[in-house]
């Protein structure tokens, strides 16, 4: 880049590009169907009943605007930084994925879609969408890979309570790409009357930038919140990231405020020297794969290999293009934490504050623990709590080497 | 390069285009299989972990190929000896972008043509992002072979046809490879539809097994694809798998290349 740009918020272009991260590759069948959501969504955007519905349900269905809660103990045992975070994990639900299954969905009636599917990894994504299928009424088939099937067993129950069929996915290592695999190939053979409601900020234009748009009614409250609260803006955002919605829906409104500094924590698993992790940032190349050219977890050959993490829901081996956008831009600076430094995480938020965060989360509140006491007591790190932990206890009390 | 498709496209017969994976068995014994039986173009697979838009039988044929440890190396290996062994054949390679542009459009473009490749198929390369691989191919005289679909309306199918060359691929159902065939009127009515707006030979493919469907298809399209019927052979047969691939491949090669003269008489 000869110039420095003006913003960083008017990414993507036309064509669904980020740099030259992005786009549409996907197979001839779902190119019209793609085109066409591009077109309802630029609609709905267009048109304040559509902007009036949405804001309703988040704020009467979901329970938004999310508080911003100061951490004093947790602030006080780091030692530096004020520790605030943005508490998604309050959503109906329990995660910030409500926010986009509601605007997705909104559309799909929109686009007279009578029946919804979705992939999901550990099963946050796969409730939420369950859940606004239940509240409007459209029948709803979710993919889950058969490992995460045995993982995330309350979550299954949940999707099938709200009335949701969940199909395991037994094919390639039978985690989420495996899921989001056969969303796609559902998707190929029922583009007449299904819409798919993709979970992250990820897959063909416009999905990621839709996804992102949905999410960013978290980092405009917590930026208004904020400058309420302190009369200023925070020095440091911290999100987790599997495929980004979450850190994009905080990171995106304060973009062009460049004395905001942003940190994406990526799950190191076991750590990024072996290939157990889901580090595609830091420890992947750049690739094509579900729809877009992002950063991948990859060998030579260009063929996927499989990511680890401790929590499900990170363990995927791509990333949303626009991470990778803002990766190479510098604006974003990224980081990875271990399963381990993840355990402390949950422990430690749980010890001080009285939260029990989601193992996504956690991984944030490790590379929190790390960054707050290197900066001044008069600084802000504002974290997104993005899901809470109720559903990982299980996995928690395995690793702790306790038994229920 | 091309011209090793042009010359089997004009030829007066329609043609039977035979897919297998690469890497899935002895693949130099089942390619020689399928010519020898009267396969007019060989599909080559390039095995990739994340086959989005095939079905069970391709999955398991990507899976088991990668099992066995098959690189892009090798199915350029693969490529290049049946070039040697069959210079006159067509051959083209299918398989998803990610595999295709790891080193570069460039990279995979050259070590396609100096393995005789004469045409790429990119699943998941849609016009839209034709500078991905289409530019490298065409440079090299290797034709970048689209696919259009039933949801390819009016409106479309010309962005579709410009930078397609080779042959068009028409998928004659909205769904994945193997599952369920298409309606024969629809595959008729669809083929004419697309001879109006393009010169370039038709071959239809995704669910055709029998020789029945072949012929059916032979009748109306330039060449008839066959992939998940032959895959599923190698799959259940391994090293017996030639003899078992001649067997269907002649019967359908036969009613492919025969189709039109039972219409005459």
């Amino acid at each position: 880049m000869n110039t420095p740009l003006n913003s960083f918020r008017t990414q993507p272009d036309e064509r669904g590009h980020f740099g030259q991260f992005g786009g549409r590759y996907v197979a001839e069948t779902l190119m019209p169907l793609v085109l066409d959501l591009e077109r309802e969504y630029r609609a709905a955007q267009a048109d304040p009943a559509f902007a009036a519905e949405f804001d309703d349900l988040l704020e009467h269905y979901v329970g938004r605007p999310s508080p911003l809660y100061f951490a004093p103990r947790l602030t006080e045992e780091l030692g530096g930084a004020q520790v605030w975070f943005k508490r998604d994990e309050l959503n109906h639900t329990g995660a910030h994925k409500i926010n986009n299954c509601i605007g997705q969905i909104l559309l799909a009636m929109r686009m007279g879609k009578t029946r919804i599917i979705a992939e999901t990894g550990a099963g946050q994504h796969g409730v939420a969408t369950a859940t606004v299928c239940a509240r409007f009424g459209l029948p709803c088939v979710i993919y889950m890979g058969a490992e995460d099937v045995k993982r995330q067993a309350p979550n299954v129950f949940r999707m099938k309570l709200l009335g949701a069929e969940v199909i395991p996915v037994t094919s390639g290592g039978a985690t989420l790409k495996d899921a989001m695999n056969e969303g796609l190939r559902d998707w190929v053979a029922n583009v007449h009357d299904t819409f798919y409601i993709i979970g992250t900020a990820a897959g063909p234009h416009p999905y990621p930038e839709m996804v992102r748009n949905f999410q960013s009614v978290i980092g405009k409250e917590a930026r208004a919140q904020m400058l309420s609260r302190t009369g200023r803006l925070p020095d440091l955002l911290v999100a987790c990231i599997g495929g980004g919605s979450n850190a994009l829906g905080l990171f995106h409104p304060f973009l062009d405020d460049r004395q905001v500094k942003m940190l994406g924590v990526e799950a190191a698993g076991h750590g990024l020297d072996g290939d157990q992790h889901a580090a595609s940032l830091l420890g992947g190349s750049p690739g094509v794969l579900h729809g877009n050219r992002t950063y991948l977890l990859q060998d030579e050959d260009g063929q996927i290999t499989e990511g680890h993490s401790i929590s499900a829901g990170l363990d995927y081996p791509g990333i949303g293009p626009e991470h990778a956008w803002l990766k190479e831009s510098g604006r974003v600076e990224y980081t990875a934490v271990t399963d381990d430094e993840a355990l402390e995480g949950f422990q430690l938020l749980c010890r001080t504050e009285g939260i029990i965060p989601a193992l996504e989360p956690s991984h944030a509140i490790a590379a929190v623990a790390k960054v707050a006491p290197t900066m001044p007591k008069d600084s802000i790190v504002l974290m997104n709590l993005c899901g809470r932990g109720d559903k990982d206890i299980f996995t928690v009390a395995e690793k702790l080497g306790v038994e229920l | 390069m091309t011209s090793r498709l042009s010359t089997t496209f004009s030829a007066p017969r329609p043609a039977l285009v035979c897919f297998i994976t690469a890497g899935d068995g002895d693949t130099a014994a089942n390619l020689d299989a399928l010519v020898e039986a009267g396969a007019d173009v060989i599909e080559l697979g390039m095995p990739f972990t994340d086959p989005m838009a095939d079905g069970p039988a391709i999955q398991s044929a990507n899976l088991r190929s990668l099992g066995a440890g098959t690189t892009t190396a090798d199915v350029l290996r693969y490529a290049t000896e049946f070039r040697a062994r069959h210079p006159n054949v067509p051959l083209v390679l299918m398989g998803y972008a990610n595999p295709m542009v790891r080193r570069g459009p460039e990279w995979f473009a050259e070590a396609a043509a100096a393995a005789g490749v004469d045409g790429v198929i990119c699943v998941d390369i849609p016009p839209e992002e034709d500078d991905a691989l289409g530019p490298a191919l065409r440079e090299r005289g290797i034709a970048p072979i689209r696919l259009a679909t039933p949801t390819t309306d009016a409106a479309r199918l010309p962005q579709v046809l410009a930078g397609s060359e080779g042959f068009l691929y028409y998928v004659s159902v909205a769904g994945i490879t193997g599952k369920q065939q298409a309606v024969q009127a629809s595959i008729e009515e669809a083929v004419a539809r697309l001879k109006q707006s393009t010169n370039l030979p038709i071959a239809v493919g995704f669910g055709v097994r029998t020789p029945e469907q072949a012929s059916a298809i032979a009748k109306v399209a330039d060449g008839v694809v066959v992939g998940s019927a032959l895959v599923e052979i190698c799959g259940a047969y391994g090293a017996e798998a030639p003899a078992k691939l001649k067997e269907l491949t002649s019967t359908l090669a036969h009613a492919v290349h025969t189709a039109r003269q039972e219409q005459l008489a």
